[in-house]
């Protein structure tokens, strides 16, 4: 998958067995944990991974944020493709 | 003065929970002083330790031995470590954990396997492990740990006996549908130490060797990760051991004893605390063992004024004692270390004397 390709919106994204998002108050805050390795999630990143439980589709994701935090969709959009495609790449993440 | 002057918090912890192990690898790098049975901590003495790993900051817990598998009580200490909120990583050989166990692990929320492989012939592979039919059951468990949905790493260490062989490794693990592949060159500690002679690689083997996992990373790029850990004695720059004394990781010993890495009783004066007599955090703290090697500032020339040396921290404290007789001085690994050419004797020497396998 190319950077430029979009993610269907009807997608449901996923952390794979064996990566899981959580919060450390020790380490300061949201971490994303996989083998041998290790990403700090900032507030916006955590945000969105805590709705990637599988169950919820791309466009429902993209309309949840845009409501909590009152911000144009476009924007919404462009910012979690950009770190879900990111993930994915990484095998961190399954769409 | 606990919290003060401690600015690192561990991420990892290697828990060993027991010596005991099946296999007999001549590469191990257990102390060759391994702990009795009878002196194991217990799953709630675990439980604890987890809890304090988790608040002092830890988020990997490599659950490892020798062959955690020889423990009964394994699902429960993986459960706690769950419960603490741990990522758990079960380090096992694929000997002495049943399909059984692996599938209550499962259930207990275990995160990941990692199995060894010791080459891609099978009698070689049971040959190099000291145990004859290993190299079958290690396929059993990871095509169980695959069938339950759990991420699975192959571990394959290197040396003179399986060094031709990488590729034919890496296509096992994409066979036994390995996520990960870590192809770890022999460090010489403990028992690899003891059988340095027969497992050193010529300087032509190690030049193939790293020229065939970049092309085999090209290749496979997409279907599996490999991670690679150089041959040390062949380079020319240390590694920053553990990333650093006392900054990352955290090794408690099947008895109980807190390391800041495995090998770390193999320096001569140190005193390491134990976890029946402290708390986790006072150890990371204030135990004498965490705090004789920490920071940099302690290295003498030529890392005193050195542009690598909050790259490569020194490299390894361990290794420098084991090979200088100072456990202060940079390690010879170095090339620019005024020791490096007993580094660079020693990758040349090669004998074929039978291995000493590890033996409780």
């Amino acid at each position: 998958m190319s950077d430029d390709d979009a993610i269907a919106g009807d997608a449901r994204p996923r952390l794979p067995r064996g990566v899981r998002l959580t919060h450390s108050e020790a380490q300061g805050g949201w971490v994303l944990i996989a083998p041998e390795r290790i990403f700090k999630a900032d507030a916006v990143a955590a945000e969105i991974l805590k709705r990637c439980t599988g169950q919820v589709t791309l466009a429902a994701i993209v309309d949840d944020l845009a409501a909590t935090f009152q911000a144009p969709r476009e924007r919404i959009l462009a910012d979690v493709s950009k770190l879900l495609i990111g993930l994915a790449e990484k095998k961190l993440l399954e769409l | 003065m606990a919290d003060a002057g401690t600015p690192h918090k561990p991420l990892g912890l290697l828990a060993e929970l027991t010596h005991r192990c099946p296999l007999g690898c001549a590469y191990c790098s257990n102390p060759l002083a391994l702990e009795p049975r009878n002196d194991e901590l217990d799953a709630s003495i675990w439980g604890r330790v987890f809890t304090e790993a988790a608040a002092l900051g830890v988020l990997h817990v490599h659950l490892s031995g020798g062959e955690p598998g020889a423990r009964r009580d394994l699902v429960d200490i993986t459960a706690h470590a769950r419960e603490a909120g741990l990522y758990t990583n079960l380090i096992t050989s694929g000997v002495g954990v049943t399909s059984r166990t692996m599938r209550d692990l499962w259930e207990a929320g275990l995160d990941h396997v990692q199995v060894s492989i010791q080459d891609s012939d099978a009698v070689s592979s049971d040959h190099i492990a000291g145990y004859r039919g290993a190299f079958q059951r290690k396929h059993a468990l990871a095509a169980e740990a695959v069938r339950l949905g759990l991420p699975l790493t192959v571990n394959l260490v290197v040396h003179r006996a399986n060094i031709g062989r990488i590729g034919e490794m890496v296509d096992l693990a994409l066979k036994l549908k390995a996520s990960r592949i870590e192809i770890a060159h022999v460090q010489y500690y403990g028992w690899a130490l003891k059988n340095r002679a027969a497992l050193m690689p010529t300087a032509e083997q190690v030049t193939r060797a790293v020229a065939d996992v970049e092309e085999l990373r090209d290749k496979h790029r997409g279907r599996i990760v490999i991670d690679a850990v150089v041959p040390d004695y062949h380079a020319r720059f240390p590694k920053p051991c553990v990333g650093g004394w006392g900054r990352r990781s955290i090794n408690v010993t099947p008895s109980g004893r807190v390391l800041p890495c495995h090998a770390a009783e193999s320096i001569p004066g140190m005193e390491f605390w134990s976890i029946a007599d402290h708390s986790l955090p006072d150890i990371w703290a204030n135990s004498p063992a965490f705090n004789a090697f920490r920071g940099t500032g302690f290295l003498p020339a030529p890392c005193a004024d050195c542009e690598r040396r909050e790259i490569d921290l020194g490299g390894c404290r361990c290794q420098a004692f084991l090979l200088t007789g100072d456990a202060r001085a940079t390690d010879p690994v170095c090339h620019l270390s005024p020791h490096h050419a007993l580094v660079t004797g020693l990758a040349a020497v090669q004998d074929d004397a039978p291995y000493a396998y590890r033996r409780i």
